[in-house]
């Protein structure tokens, strides 16, 4: 069967720095990572006529957009719901519509503001069924609205199954702190220790106060073309290998309310990674280097283990003795990640992987010629295979 | 255990299709939907059965649960600030508790009656009734003692 695989590219990344208390507005951040995505890619504004966005995103439309650039005629606009679930899901619908012949060049984007977030949201009603559900079944109980408790009560269950440990969990942030210390846009270039973060104190036990992100306001975009047309831009080109959504059973028992699933220990990501191996006709040991969402570190180590990269319940001992460092056998978020670069709901993991194709990242794993990216714990979530 | 006075903690709102839960734990019931159909459980309360698709419902009483996982809010802080109203309660256990007379469906809730250093993935509990105000009862779950 026809699918998407390798007839598209990923041609031009454009992101920001990330800035504290920047006074700025989300369609300043939205400007200049699309601009700079189009400088990069060699095109023009005028050769844009696709935008793929995030529901969560209040940036601006599509159209305002458009409409800053001066850009002709539009004739693809998606978007995709489910927070940070959408990075990797937008670059899959960006690479359909092309397909499809909907749209040439296709700009995926997001910025965010760290005041400004989750207000004057594009759809703030879409998942209005799930979040009464958050409402009336888990806040009267003191459930928060940090996004840490379903996380929470997976690890907690993890470690009680498996004997997963927090010295495991720490190889995380840890990586991420080692692979920012090279990224001159990271926020946290400090490394870490484990004892440093044994030390941390639990705010919402099993997260410590060093299990949090770091923020800053910041947009980041990338460009989609056809295989055929991204010969002609000036980067290397990105083949998007495989791209898809996936959700698992329940899907309506996503995000906080998670833990209702018959099985709690596992994410979506777990539907989705033989769907992308699949496609793109790999093993989880063929991929060099994965970008996954890590909000928290409990995120991105649900992830590892549901890509297939080791056994179930054996992620703990998978993620020691440095082999999720730049190289180890599996260099994780190469950037720092939303630990230590900053957060933007997964997005810098899509550049980011496409930065380890170009042969671009300041912790450039040596002849990577796969990459994987994730991005978050919601239902569906969403993921990318990108080759050089 | 009725405090009306003053309950400055999230509440449930009461929906068409949930009203029979919250109307039980009123009358201090724990109930739990079943399909008329195929007797499959689920939880939270929703319209139709996921294995057969029967919107005919009925509703089953149940008292034990089993402390399947917990997270304990240690403290409010910035990056994780308790939700309203529960500050004063921490350290605070949320538990997920699973039913074994329901098809082992879980529901997320509280205990009392134990230290939240006490807790243990796997410890038998028995639901309780907390009258928060005058029209909400919150089921709660306190250890079973051996």
């Amino acid at each position: 069967m026809e699918t998407l695989k390798d007839k598209c590219a990923i041609v031009g990344i454009g992101q920001t720095p990330f800035i504290i208390d920047s006074g700025r507005t989300e369609l300043s951040f939205a400007l200049e990572a699309v601009k700079l995505a189009i400088e990069d890619a060699g095109l023009t504004p005028k050769d844009i006529d696709g935008f793929v966005s995030y529901t969560c995103d209040n940036s601006a439309s599509d159209t305002v957009i458009a409409t800053n650039f001066g850009m002709p005629n539009i004739t693809y606009a998606g978007q995709i719901p489910h927070w940070g679930g959408s990075g990797c899901a937008m670059v899959a619908h960006a690479c359909a519509a092309i397909v499809a012949g909907l749209a040439k060049y296709v700009v995926c984007w997001r910025a965010l503001t760290v005041g400004a977030f989750r207000s004057n949201l594009w759809n703030p009603t879409e998942e209005r069924p799930f979040f009464d559900n958050a409402e009336d079944f888990l806040r009267p109980f003191g459930w928060t609205r940090t996004a840490k408790d379903a996380m929470g009560m997976y690890w907690m269950r993890h470690m009680h199954e498996y004997g997963s440990t927090y010295e495991q969990l720490a190889a995380i942030p840890i990586a991420a702190r080692k692979h920012a210390a090279r990224n001159p846009r990271a926020l946290i270039r400090t490394p870490l220790t484990v004892q440093e973060y044994l030390d941390s104190p639990f705010e919402l036990e099993p997260f410590r106060a060093l299990d949090n992100n770091v923020k800053g306001d910041v947009g980041a975009a990338c460009i989609v073309t056809s295989a055929e047309r991204a010969k002609d831009c000036r980067r290397r080109p990105v083949y998007v290998m495989a791209a898809g959504q996936a959700s698992g059973p329940l899907p309506g028992y996503s995000y906080e309310m998670w833990n209702h699933r018959p099985v709690v220990t596992e994410t979506a990501a777990k539907y989705l990674a033989s769907y992308l191996y699949g496609m793109a006709g790999v093993y989880p040991e063929d991929i060099d280097v994965a970008e996954l969402y890590d909000c928290f570190p409990i995120a991105c180590i649900a992830m590892i283990e549901d890509y297939g990269f080791c056994k179930k319940g054996e992620v703990g001992p998978f993620v020691q003795d440095g082999r999720i460092e730049l190289g180890g056998q599996l260099p994780v978020n190469t950037h720092g990640g939303h630990l230590a670069e900053g957060y933007i709901h997964g997005f810098s993991h899509v550049l980011e992987g496409a930065r380890q194709m170009r042969g671009t990242s300041t912790a450039q794993v040596k002849d990577a010629e796969l990459a994987l990216v994730g991005s978050a714990w919601t239902c569906p979530t969403s993921g990318l295979i990108l080759r050089r | 255990m009725a405090d009306t006075t003053g309950y400055d903690k999230a509440l449930p709102q009461i929906r068409p299709d949930t009203a029979p839960f919250w109307e039980g734990c009123k009358r201090h019931e724990l109930l739990v939907q079943r399909c008329s159909d195929c007797g499959t459980f689920r939880y939270p309360p929703r319209p139709m059965c996921h294995e057969c698709n029967s919107l005919n419902t009925e509703w089953v009483k149940v008292t034990k649960g089993t402390v399947y996982s917990y997270e304990v809010i240690r403290a409010s802080t910035p990056a994780t600030p308790a939700t309203a109203g529960f500050e004063k309660d921490l350290p605070l256990a949320v538990v997920l508790i699973e039913l074994p007379e329901a098809g082992k469906v879980r529901m997320v809730s509280n205990i009392v009656g134990c230290d939240v250093d006490s807790i243990k993935i796997g410890m038998p509990v028995e639901v309780v009734f907390d009258d928060v105000t005058e029209e909400i009862t919150l089921p709660k779950f306190k250890p079973v003692v051996q």
